[in-house]
């Protein structure tokens, strides 16, 4: 029979099952397959903070939501065309994120008695049979059944066979999307190459998937989304955690110096150091410390010795850190902390994703502590706000807290990957044994007119000296107990950070005109959403604006001006409204905001709502 | 090779004044240190000396070396980053009882099994001196200081079991009032090839005069203490009169008129169940029929150091995957190319 093919400009599948079902895997592979073909894409993966939460319940559920598009798009999407449900609790979990006339798959193996109560579907009523699902379209696979079948007389087990149903899932999208199993097939042969058997099993029940979907005349229709009009170039997909990590390296080497990396495991992070740690054939030095505190005072020690020290964690262990990031800040050496924020306060939501840690990055320590802060706006532009990152820390002399979130660390985008060589060079302010003594003596805390002062290390011919976390006298960094020494050193260190902003460029905007109506600003994660909001509010004729913050501290110079060219600004932040308090205390402005803290991004509908009740 | 200076102990003098309180123990510590880096034969430049918090932490102040002063309990994790990324250095942790046992706990034992090449001179006075008189993790059970008017209700911690117990390769007692004694285990230490925990009796004669009064006394030091060396039987008391011999595994002292130094325990630094015996020689005097409290060199191994062994894994992967390109790193495995 003939099948017709409808096209489609964009597509949002939410891979939704049991977070032992493989819905991580079934996503990731389908999106490879889609970037690989030229779609633009988006990705947000949504798990449990429990490894393997109680099967069948609500709170097991993983989620996988992918955004793919013939179009530039800058956010997972807001509602969700297609849901994969592996059983009841994916379901109930994710309806609501489905929009009206979109397409339920279900499992229907998983909507069994025990799955339904499982799930807490009242006195068991399945959402399949009753009236829950008539405002969908809802297509019934027992995905169980065909796998088992497509497995008869292998030699495996129930539990095994059992594993390999994504694979059912992802070769039936394939057929549905019009997209070819080569990529998957190749993930496949090469994941399990060492087990024949696995591997055929696997192959065998993606390929099942696709000509179900293939001879089945339930199914006449399927749906293409042409590869999308990017920018010329060379791409790859890439997530921010990976991106963080890969920028790191490549600055560290473009400044000409070794990467140490002292880290703790937590969550949003811990892929940070697992993609250093495959990276030892570029000298990557990765510690795996016994806490979050030696592990920033081991990146401490490192930068002492004249490698470049990095630590990173999430809010909680950020806060653990914050001690020794103040002596750094008294050391005035490099020394990079990355957080990957998460939901707080304390363990709060540690799979979720938060923009709260701002204020914690600005003000998280004893005393008088400033530093700089970057903040990246998307999984690819954690490379590039890595690489402005380091450059700071390291000609600077001064910590720099990188902040990302559980949002882009873990989302994943197409990325138009730049050379090596196109990238600036880093330029340390190392000490030079035979220039910077003066007249025999060594004064460690003397400085440049950027009140930089030089990193003289350990090795150094007659550069020795002695620092520490008491306060420091002027250039010849004795300790001191002076009050006018003191007074003296800490304007001197919050002058320093502020000279920054000389080095940094200026605020562009991302959208919009320079004067209007309103402003949208916002920093961090927010990005993709703010600007798909003030595109389409741009596109309806409204005055609006959009200018996304890199550099929190120092903010760039022109901000100030830049604001003042609106009647309105509005800050959309995942937090209780912390960038607002930095902005409206600096500059006297009356900017508004827009919060949202549950633990997931802003869908862009939520800000266009907003910019279309203000303007 | 470059050539290294030949220095005097007043080389790693700087100008700093020292500040501890006249008549503390650190000075001697401090003169001994210096005088085991002159002979030593290490370029001052390629020294650190780094410290945590309390007295003993302004150490680095005062030696001519580079040094880090850094924060409460962390110098040990602190040095760690620093040797892992500079194993050419010669690296000295300084820290005290209650930097390294108390705030620093969990960093030293964890330094101590991965074996970093540094050295440790903890400096125990059994009291918090900077904080001005509070019981530290080694002030013994009982002890009236001014945060325990009644006594202390903490069992101490034993430097030279736990040492032992988190797998140091390099355990060694010393003190402050025996400088011959402590520039020998310090020259030891030095020579170590792993992290030396070396444990120093430090007397703080403001907030706990005469803690190791018994073991430093010339009236009673001669009963109270025994100095372990290299295969030597083990011997103490006037005119070594007396000996300690190992019945099973429990020690006993002996009188040499009825035995000979073969009978005797012979030390072995190279034996951990001896070594522990050894640290235990400490929990209390008069149940063990008055032993003698140790000093020496209790146990030292040879073990992988971990700056070695993470720059195996460097070279390793450099062999197996070539010196990592950027732009290879850049693009990884999957990429396409919009025209």
């Amino acid at each position: 029979m003939t099948k017709t093919t409808e096209k489609k400009k964009d597509v949002t599948i939410l891979f939704a099952g049991d977070s032992g079902d493989g819905m991580q895997l079934t996503g990731s592979l389908f999106t490879n397959t889609n970037a690989l073909y030229g779609n633009d894409i988006s990705t947000f993966p949504n798990f449990p903070a429990e490894i393997r939460a109680p099967q069948g319940t609500v709170a097991g559920v993983s989620g996988f939501k992918l955004h793919f598009a013939s179009m530039n798009i800058f956010t997972p999407g807001d509602d969700v065309e297609v849901l994969v449900a592996m059983n009841a609790a994916a379901l109930k979990a994710n309806l609501d994120q489905l929009k009206i006339g979109g397409t339920v798959i279900a499992n229907i193996a998983g909507f069994d008695k025990k799955n339904l109560r499982l799930a807490k579907y009242e006195d068991e009523s399945n959402p399949l049979l009753d009236y829950t699902l008539d405002k969908f379209r809802v297509i019934e696979i027992d995905v169980t059944k065909m796998t088992k079948e497509a497995l008869i007389n292998t030699g495996l087990g129930t539990k095994e066979i059992d594993r390999c149903k994504n694979m059912f899932v992802l070769g039936f999208l394939l057929w549905m999307y019009n997209r070819s199993m080569e990529t998957t097939q190749k993930f496949i042969s090469e994941k399990f190459a060492q087990n024949e058997l696995v591997k055929d099993a696997n192959l065998t029940v993606l390929k099942a998937g696709y000509y179900f979907g293939d001879t089945n005349e339930t199914f006449t229709s399927r749906f293409e989304v042409e590869s999308a009009h990017l920018p010329a170039g060379s791409y790859r997909s890439i997530m921010g955690n990976q991106a963080a990590a890969l920028g790191a390296i490549v600055a560290t080497k473009k400044a000409g110096l070794e990467l140490f990396y002292g880290s703790y495991p937590i969550t949003p992070a811990s892929d940070i150091l697992h993609e250093l740690a495959r990276h030892k054939n570029y000298g990557v030095k990765t510690f795996q410390a016994e806490d979050e505190i030696a592990a920033v005072c081991a990146a401490i020690g490192a930068s002492y010795g004249g490698s470049l020290g990095v630590t990173a964690s999430s809010g909680p262990g950020i806060a653990l850190k914050g001690e020794a990031i103040g002596l750094a800040i008294m050391l005035e050496i490099p020394l990079l902390i990355i957080n990957v924020q998460r939901g707080g306060p304390s363990t709060g939501l540690p799979t979720k994703t938060e923009q709260s840690d701002l204020m914690q990055a600005m003000y998280g320590r004893n005393g008088e502590a400033p530093l700089a802060i970057v903040s990246a706006s998307s999984p690819s532009d954690c490379f590039d706000a890595m690489i402005e990152a380091v450059r700071i820390t390291v000609e600077h002399m001064i910590p720099v807290i990188f902040l990302s979130d559980g949002f882009i660390a873990n989302g994943s985008e197409p990325w138009s990957y730049p050379k090596a060589i196109d990238l600036k060079a880093i330029t340390p302010k190392m000490a030079d044994p035979k220039k910077s003594l003066d007249d025999g003596q060594y004064y460690p805390y003397r400085r440049d007119e950027k009140l930089v002062r030089e990193w003289a290390i350990p090795g150094m011919e007659d550069l020795q000296h002695r620092v520490g976390g008491l306060e420091k006298e002027d250039e010849t960094g004795n300790v001191s107990y002076d009050p006018d020494n003191h007074e003296k050193m800490v304007k001197i260190r919050q002058e320093k950070v502020e000279l920054i902003a000389n080095d940094i460029p200026r605020q562009e905007l991302v959208q919009g005109e320079a004067k209007g109506k309103l402003l949208v600003l916002g920093w961090g994660s927010t990005y993709g959403a703010i600007r798909t909001a003030v595109k389409q509010a741009i596109d309806a004729g409204l005055s609006v604006s959009q200018a996304h913050i890199r550099y929190i501290n120092p903010f760039p110079k022109n901000l100030g001006e830049l604001l003042i060219g609106y009647d309105q600004v509005l800050i959309p932040e995942l937090n209780n409204g912390q960038m607002i308090q930095l902005i409206n205390a600096k500059y006297g402005t009356k900017a508004l905001p827009l919060n949202k803290i549950k633990g997931m991004p802003f869908a862009s509908r939520e800000i266009k709502e907003r910019i279309l009740e203000l303007v | 090779m470059e050539n290294t200076p030949t220095y005097t102990a007043k080389d790693f003098a700087t100008d700093q004044d020292v500040r501890w309180c006249p008549g503390c123990g650190d000075y001697s510590i401090l003169k001994q240190m210096q005088s085991t880096m002159a002979e030593a034969g290490i370029n001052k430049k390629d020294i650190v000396f780094v410290s945590g918090i309390g007295c003993s932490s302004r150490f680095p102040y005062y030696m001519d070396t580079f040094g880090i002063h850094s924060i409460h309990g962390r110098a040990t994790a602190m040095a760690s980053g620093l040797k892992a990324a500079r194993p050419d250095l010669s690296v000295w942790v300084i820290t005290g009882d209650g930097d390294s046992l108390s705030i620093g706990g969990n960093h030293l034992i964890h330094l101590l099994r991965r074996n970093f090449d540094l050295n440790v001179l903890l400096f125990n006075n059994e009291i918090y001196g900077l904080t001005k008189g509070q019981y530290s993790p080694t002030s013994p059970k009982g002890q009236v200081t001014k945060s325990t008017p009644m006594g202390s209700l903490d069992h101490p911690f034993n430097p030279q079991a736990l040492a032992l117990g988190a797998d140091a390769t390099f355990v060694a007692r010393t003190m402050d009032r025996d400088p011959k004694h402590m520039r020998a285990i310090l020259a030891a230490g030095n020579a170590h090839k792993g992290t030396s925990l070396i444990e120093i009796y430090q007397n703080c004669n403001v907030f706990n005069d005469g803690a190791f009064g018994v073991y430093t006394d010339k009236a009673t030091k001669v009963d109270t203490t025994i100095t372990v060396h290299e295969g030597q039987p083990l011997l103490f008391g006037q005119g070594n009169a007396k000996g300690i011999r190992l019945n099973g595994m429990k020690s006993e002292i002996v009188s040499m008129a009825d035995f000979s130094p073969e009978d005797l325990w012979i030390h072995d630094s190279s034996d951990r169940i001896k070594a522990t015996i050894l640290s235990r020689m400490f929990d209390n005097n008069a149940l063990e029929g008055g032993l003698p409290r140790p000093f020496g060199v209790f146990f030292q191994e040879s073990r992988n150091r971990y700056e070695d062994s993470m720059q195996e894994q460097l070279d390793k992967a450099v062999s197996i995957k070539g010196v990592g390109d950027l732009d290879a790193l850049i693009q990884g495995s999957h990429t396409w190319i919009v025209d």
